[in-house]
């Protein structure tokens, strides 16, 4: 299978660096598998699990609040507002990212936002749910 | 000419001060450490962005549905500064560097008939330009209980200053901070912020892109973002500038206090030899006229 090369980039560090098989988006109008030679596409993404597989049948998922990816010729380019790898994922982690979110669903009045949000708690709880198995 | 015993305690007190100098350059030493790896790692983040909306920003023609951030509000009359200082003093020139270059630059452009206003970050910027721009100073955003500076942080800032823009209170802002550049030389920089400054990507303008949501939709939600990473960034600079700073001012202290105890040790030893010769002198000259 065809590598390509996958930067995540948060605010704080470059997360991860190194060619993959493929990566899962969570993009806001849907999830999106990206493979090697995806035309170019940029696209915006939501709160959400983004899944690495750098060979097959071994993936790394990381969750993600809020970003935007970069597809080119050369690459994939994620820069996520705020990233955590699922093994430092901790209950109480979630349920601050859970509360921030119903914060903003409370505060805001744009369906577009309060959409988002609500969608972001959903995740936000099936992850939680999973995490306690 | 002072007694021995105020020579004495001038030195313990210069020496006092000495350690304490020390321990603070010791201490900017290992706080810059940590300072610099924040500051270099937000910076891939940063240009990834730059990158992308230089893409982005290409294939945008100018027109009336341009985001205002992108295309300003069609005038210059209000300028926002915003003015990043450290919170506390005993860096060096730091503080009074870039509080200088905003009063420059808010002075010039009140010379030009423009409204200033002002935010100030930090409490020792505030300090030095509420003297002259009290009336200008609209806000003051305090990090001090801040322990680790965090994308939070950048982001409230962010969220402050777009509230101003549309609610049309300014026209123009500028960012006022202090590039690191080594420990020694720390930079001043004044960086226009909005409308925001895109250098064009001329090569990736040919490359077709799909877009997801739509071009100007995309364009929307990242322009706030770049002025967060932008303000954030600066933050960082800040930091570590203000650590590298200390360090050297601290450095200095320390030497300057090492010279003043030789030179004071000197002087007190040269007066106790002198009494000592001075009282012998007596004993001899005494028992002489015996």
């Amino acid at each position: 299978m065809a590598n390509f090369n996958f930067e995540l980039v948060s605010p704080e560090s470059v997360l991860f660096s190194g060619m993959v098989d493929a990566v899962i988006l969570p993009a806001t109008e849907g999830e999106m598998t990206v493979l090697a030679g995806h035309a170019p596409t940029m696209t915006t993404l939501k709160t959400g699990f983004l899944v690495i597989t750098d060979s097959p049948g071994n993936g790394k998922r990381i969750l993600i609040r809020g970003g935007f990816a970069d597809i080119n010729p050369t690459g994939l380019t994620v820069l996520a507002e705020r990233a955590l790898p699922a093994e430092e994922l901790t209950q109480e982690i979630l349920d601050k990212e859970i509360l921030h979110a119903q914060m903003v669903y409370d505060a805001t009045n744009d369906p577009v936002a309060k959409h988002a949000a609500e969608s972001a708690v959903v995740q936000l709880e099936d992850a939680k749910v999973a995490l306690s198995y | 000419m002072p007694s021995l015993k105020d020579l004495r305690n001038r030195i313990a007190s210069v020496k006092a001060t000495q350690k304490i100098t020390k321990a603070m350059q010791m201490v900017a030493a290992a706080k810059l450490r940590r300072a610099q790896t924040a500051a270099e790692a937000a910076r891939p983040y940063a240009e990834r962005m730059a990158v992308v909306l230089g893409n982005i920003a290409s294939g945008v023609t100018m027109g009336p549905e341009t985001p205002r951030l992108l295309a300003g509000t069609g005038s210059d009359r209000v300028h926002l500064l915003v003015v990043c200082t450290a919170e506390r003093g005993l860096c060096g020139a730091f503080n009074s560097s870039i509080a200088r270059l905003a009063r420059d630059h808010a002075n010039r452009l009140m010379a030009d008939g423009k409204t200033v206003k002002m935010i100030c970050v930090g409490k020792k910027g505030y300090d030095v330009l509420r003297r002259q721009f009290s009336e200008q100073i609209i806000d003051l955003i305090d990090l001090r209980s801040v322990r680790q500076l965090g994308f939070e942080q950048g982001d409230m800032i962010a969220q402050k200053v777009l509230a101003l823009y549309d609610q049309g209170e300014f026209d123009v802002a500028t960012l006022f901070y202090s590039r690191f550049r080594s420990v020694i030389a720390q930079i001043p920089t004044a960086q226009q912020i909005i409308p925001a400054q895109i250098e064009a990507q001329g090569v990736a303008a040919d490359s077709v892109y799909d877009y997801e949501p739509d071009e100007g939709e995309i364009l929307a939600t990242l322009l706030p973002r770049n002025l967060t990473i932008q303000i954030f960034r600066a933050l960082l600079e800040n930091a570590a500038s203000e650590q590298g700073a200390r360090m050297s001012a601290m450095d200095n202290a320390t030497r300057n206090a090492g010279e003043m105890i030789k030179k004071q040790t000197m002087t007190y030893n040269r007066s106790r030899q002198a009494m000592i010769t001075k009282e012998l002198i007596e004993i001899i000259s005494g028992a002489e006229a015996l």
